[in-house]
């Protein structure tokens, strides 16, 4: 039931184009033809699907704060988390180098169609995007990490097909010359985000995600930081002290 | 300007208007959408765009020599990848609530196309102060766009500016309220972010019909 909920959600309620706008360059420049979006699309489902499992790994057995425990009991305290950006983002650039030689050996057809579409992933605010919400709404599982990848390329997917279809009829159709080209295909993906909105409440009438419980643990801790801080300076003081009243 | 030659200066002023990066070049898109709620959110992550862009474009450019092409986009991605996290460790240490509202998008800076774009475009090719010029440009003119959408998004949608309460206060019922007008709270979602930067392409073009496109 949880990975259905969360594949439905990825999928349409936090879709990735309509409802956190990621991956909105590759979206608006290459929606002019249904054949490159289809292309550029599965792209993206099939490198989300890896490099999500793979940064969640990375994450919980190396990033997170305490993930290095496996390692032996004095590594407990440690937090790498301000490494995670450059992490994901070396996992995703080697990823897509990878798939690109991969295609390249087994299909040069399709890396022709592809061609450029496949280094500009690595660059698609997309990819990172779904590792970095992987990790700020602390999914569980490798198993969950893996359906939120897929789910939320598919939605992407999905939206770069829709918006394709729509630029290609919209050709036929009078637009304002000042908007035509960019400035419809903002309007209109506005318009499809309003009817995305409506997806808001499928599953549960919409369960908001607890902010509140983060922000007060993590002052606690700048508090803890802060009183050992102090307790620092009054010991060094007290050595000054000490070693004041040793000279005298 | 004095200081500038005039091809220096247009690196500047270029990208302001008629080669703006979000509504001319398509570059850098997902940002200006999504955290222009607020007007204070929209200054700060242009100001960090301005910091990633400037001191980046500098780097790349004197390393622009020595750097193999094939792996290129790597070594482009860990520099801006460490810029980042200076970025974001700032913030997180001085302006906290803000770096919760902007969340993920001060880590998704390093997927900005206007960074890889510029990179790309101008810095493998120039040399380090035309760069940099060229990168305040561009954080400028992505900028502007930001705080304009922020600006109408914050004003229509909350009455507020920077938070201060602009239209009078819609509990009290004084300033305009006072005469029936209502918070448009859907200026705060998402697909108005959209709209607005449509209508900012729109009023844009038909001033300069130079910029037309045909569909």
């Amino acid at each position: 039931m949880e990975h259905i909920e969360l594949f439905f959600k990825s999928i349409f309620i936090d879709n990735m184009v309509f409802a956190t706008f990621l991956g909105m360059c590759s979206y608006l420049a290459v929606s002019k033809k249904v054949s490159t979006a289809v292309g550029l699309g599965a792209a993206v489902i099939f490198v989300l699907a890896i490099t999500v499992p793979l940064n969640w790994l990375l994450d919980q057995y190396l990033l997170q704060p305490g993930a290095l425990k496996w390692l032996g009991a004095e590594y407990v305290d440690y937090d790498l988390s301000f490494l995670s950006f450059i992490m994901f983002i070396a996992t995703i650039a080697t990823m897509v180098q990878l798939v690109e030689i991969i295609v390249e050996k087994f299909s040069p057809s399709l890396y022709n169609s592809l061609g450029i579409f496949l280094p500009l992933i690595a660059v698609n605010c997309a990819i990172l995007g779904g590792s970095l919400f992987m990790q700020s709404r602390e999914i569980q599982s490798l198993g969950l990490a893996f359906n939120y990848g897929i789910g939320s390329g598919i939605g992407w997917f999905l939206a770069i097909l829709a918006i394709a279809a729509i630029r290609e009829k919209i050709r036929y159709s009078n637009v304002p010359p000042a908007l035509r080209g960019l400035g419809i295909t903002f309007i209109i993906t506005g318009l499809m985000a309003i009817g995305f909105m409506s997806f808001g409440g499928m599953l549960t009438g919409g369960d908001e995600e607890a902010p509140k419980e983060e922000t007060t643990v993590s002052i606690e801790k700048e508090s803890i930081e802060n009183v050992t801080f102090s307790t620092v300076q009054t010991s060094e003081d007290k050595e000054i002290a000490n070693n004041i009243k040793v000279n005298e | 300007m004095g200081l500038l030659s005039k091809k220096d200066a247009k690196l500047i002023t270029d990208p302001l208007a008629d080669d703006n990066p979000i509504t001319i070049q398509v570059l850098g898109i997902c940002s200006a959408l999504a955290i222009t709620a607020e007007l204070k959110a929209s200054i700060v992550m242009a100001v960090s765009v301005l910091f990633v862009l400037g001191i980046g474009n500098v780097v790349i450019s004197l390393m622009r020599n020595i750097i193999p092409s094939k792996i290129r986009i790597i070594v482009q991605l860990v520099v801006v990848a460490a810029l980042v996290i200076i970025v974001d460790q700032v913030l997180k240490a001085f302006a906290y609530e803000l770096s919760k509202t902007l969340s993920v998008f001060v880590g998704l800076i390093i997927t900005n196309c206007i960074i890889m774009g510029r990179f790309e475009a101008f810095a493998l090719a120039n040399g380090p102060w035309k760069s940099f010029l060229d990168g305040i440009g561009n954080s400028l003119g992505y900028g502007v766009i930001l705080i304009i959408v922020g600006f109408f998004r914050e004003l229509l949608g909350s009455g507020t500016l920077l938070g201060f309460k602009v239209l009078g206060d819609p509990i009290e019922k004084t300033g305009l309220y006072a005469i029936g007008y209502e918070n448009n709270g859907f200026m705060l979602l998402s697909p108005m972010a959209l709209i607005v930067v449509g209508i900012i392409i729109w009023v844009q073009r038909t001033r300069n019909k130079a910029l037309v496109e045909d569909h």
